[in-house]
């Protein structure tokens, strides 16, 4: 255990720290600068995911541990923690015209939001059982609370509620694996449990990662724990919507990797087949349960039920290549995500905002660039060459050729066949449909939004290098 | 049977009467009472085993504070749990059935269970010796894990913003009190001398204007 002698120790930490101090102080702000105030602090707010991420990237690079190697630092979380400041402060730009014009401007929002970033840096950076526990926590009870922000409206707070009833059960199944586990390797350090667990897994430590997966499935939103994620997208405000498809995701599959290549080495194959059906059943809901969906916002949600069952492939292979390849495919997904609820937001019609996919009939010849992005970025959801979206699921699927897993990523893509359907069904509604009436001009930071990210997810064939080379550093350095 | 065996039977023969009562009671306070019940012969297996920080924090914490609590919110929601329970007769059957095949399953899984042998050598923590487990607790809170500390407590203000978020509403028209006002209020302003006409009473004009004068 290394003793903190001087504030220079604290160095890896920093961004956290920054964090969390910057979210009291904004709190503190938007109190005594009163109501009116909101929008200036959920402004600030995102320069200080900004400035975090900055404050990341200029930070010296390695591994470093802290606390007793309760926190970690390298390539993987330095990733992930920037994927994840992105999405954050992404879905807060998309939120700040949204919320003022639905009435729901807050200086709270952006607050909880920031905490909530906290709380995944922290499950991210998470190395042993109780710092990924209150990592956790910190990033779920946030999310409960946004959820049910517009707390007038019922869909709201029934989600809000739904969202933290069964997010408790979650935590509670996760809990029970852990003291399993800490009860069958007598540790919680990750690498500890690795060391006790090298000679293969007794019936109490496969117990323990069953139900420890089984509470990160809930968080990713994986079958047979995806049950809350249509009701809670469709009923929590549309920037909040934008916010859980993101930002928590990248923090869940993180935990989720770090947790079973770093502690469960020894026991692959018992995971393995754990991850693979969760893979699987993933993919196959969100093909299917979706196409019958007339709401856009659900439809997203078994979209993105969907993409996480493509991530889990790559982790399933469980190999260097593995989760490089699901590091592209969440960097890839969180872009789509921003740029897809980019558009769902900008559909607002008298002052309305619409949510249902017939409101977006013959927006080719009312809207035509934003039909234009909308059409591309779902193609690229779908995995049409070549957009982003397809080389997320090329790597994914080569990993597990690579790793042996010829099933898995036959029924993955034959999925995704299916998948491309609903997604392709949209661009048909868009372009050849009566169309209804135009919508209004869309916010000017919504917009820009949409052609970063539309324009993006385009050119990305062109120079997929640095992205790549990123993600391939990052998983090297957890083996 | 020595005495500590005699205790541990009493403690838990106690609790799992009690905890089957929280359950089976019709009325809800005694439910909560006998949760109280459950929570302090709990502590007293705590203390038995050697853990009496624990123990302490069992009693103060749950018995004084959540249970005290569950009481307070038992007896203000003033929930029909007569009307909640109606129904359970019917699905008793399939119930007794679904748990009867859990029962089972457990016992398959804890009939064959084994705790590995490498797990006693490799336990990172053990209780150090010479040291009450409540100074055990001190030594290492705020030193080796100050940073579960500090994200516990960034947890707890995320529970107070959310509780303020959700429910606070600023109602129009509500009387509030201002202290300011009240210790700049003189007697000029609160009091007014009225000459009353015999036979004639308070005209309403007066009576509005000193009215205001008070709230001022």
């Amino acid at each position: 255990m290394n003793t903190i002698t001087s504030i220079n120790a604290l160095q890896p930490i920093f961004p956290e720290i920054v964090l969390a101090v910057g979210a009291m102080a904004l709190l503190m702000l938007s109190v005594f600068a009163g109501e009116r105030s909101a929008r200036f602090v959920n402004t600030l707010c995102i320069l200080l995911l900004i400035g975090i991420g900055a404050l990341i990237v200029w930070l010296p690079a390695g591994r470093a541990t802290l606390f007793g190697g309760s926190f970690v630092i390298d390539d993987f979380a330095r990733f992930l923690k920037l994927l994840t400041l992105a999405g954050s402060a992404g879905t807060l730009i998309l939120s700040l015209d949204y919320l003022t014009k639905e009435k729901l401007q807050k200086a709270e929002y952006g607050v909880l939001v920031l905490l909530a970033t906290l709380g995944m840096m922290v499950l991210i950076s998470a190395n042993d059982l109780i710092a990924l526990y209150l990592g956790l926590e910190l990033m779920s009870l946030p999310l409960y609370v946004i959820a049910a922000s517009n707390r007038d409206n019922a869909r709201s707070t029934e989600a809000g509620l739904k969202y933290f009833v069964l997010g408790a059960l979650s935590s509670g199944m996760l809990l029970y694996g852990a003291s399993l586990i800490y009860g069958f390797t007598g540790t919680v350090n990750f690498a500890g449990i690795a060391k006790v667990a090298q000679g293969g897994a007794n019936l109490g430590l496969i117990f323990g990662i069953v139900f420890l997966f089984a509470g990160f499935c809930f968080k990713i939103s994986a079958v047979p724990f995806h049950m809350w994620t249509p009701d809670v997208y469709e009923g929590a405000p549309t920037p909040v919507t934008a916010f859980f498809a993101a930002a928590p995701k990248v923090a869940g599959i993180a935990i989720f990797v770090r947790a079973t290549i770093v502690a469960f080495p020894g026991v692959t194959h018992s995971w393995q087949q754990i991850v693979v059906f969760v893979a699987i059943a993933s993919m196959a809901l969100g093909a299917f349960a979706a196409i019958g969906q007339k709401n856009i916002k659900r439809l997203m949600a078994y979209s993105s039920i969907g993409h996480m069952g493509f991530a889990l492939v790559g982790l399933a292979a469980g190999t260097a290549e593995g989760v490089q390849g699901v590091l592209v495919y969440m960097a890839i997904y969180v872009g789509m995500t921003l740029g897809t609820f980019a558009c769902i937001l900008a559909m607002r019609r008298d002052g309305v905002a619409v949510e249902s996919i017939s409101d977006l009939a013959g927006l080719s010849r009312t809207k035509p660039a934003m039909a234009f992005m909308f059409a591309m970025l779902l193609f690229s959801l779908a995995g049409v060459p070549p957009l982003a979206g397809f080389f997320g699921k090329f790597y994914v699927f080569l990993a597990a050729v690579n790793a042996g897993l010829f099933t898995l990523a036959v029924l993955g893509v034959l999925s995704s066949v299916v998948g491309a359907f609903y997604y392709l069904a949209i661009v048909k509604v868009m372009y050849f449909d009566q169309p209804a009436p135009a919508f209004q001009r869309m916010p000017a930071l919504v917009g820009l939004m949409l052609a970063v990210f539309g324009t993006l997810n385009i050119v990305f064939f062109l120079y997929p290098s640095p992205l790549v080379g990123a993600a391939t550093a990052a998983a090297k350095s957890l083996f | 049977m020595n005495a500590v065996a005699v205790f541990f039977y009493l403690f838990a023969c106690v609790l799992v009467a009690s905890a089957f009562m929280v359950i089976a009671s019709k009325n809800p306070v005694h439910s909560v009472l006998y949760l109280i019940l459950a929570f302090v012969n709990a502590a007293g297996l705590f203390v038995m085993m050697g853990a009496e920080f624990l123990a302490m924090i069992l009693i103060v914490v749950y018995v004084g504070a959540v249970a005290v609590l569950f009481l307070f919110v038992v007896m203000m929601l003033d929930v029909d749990f007569a009307e909640l329970k109606q129904g359970v007769l019917q699905y008793l059957p399939i119930g007794m059935v679904i748990g009867g095949i859990f029962l089972a399953e457990i016992l398959l899984v804890v009939g064959t269970w084994a705790i590995a042998p490498a797990t006693k050598g490799a336990i990172t923590a053990p209780i150090p010796a010479g040291v009450t487990n409540t100074e055990a607790i001190g030594l290492v809170l705020y030193t080796k894990y100050v940073y579960f500390f500090q994200i516990s407590g960034l947890i707890l203000l995320v529970a107070m913003i959310g509780a303020i978020v959700l429910t606070l509403r600023h109602k129009e028209r509500v009387k509030r009190q201002s202290i300011a006002d009240q210790v700049a209020r003189t007697p000029a302003m609160a009091m007014k001398v009225v000459k009353v006409k015999t036979g004639q009473g308070l005209g309403s004009n007066e009576i509005s204007s000193k009215d205001a004068g008070s709230a001022a």
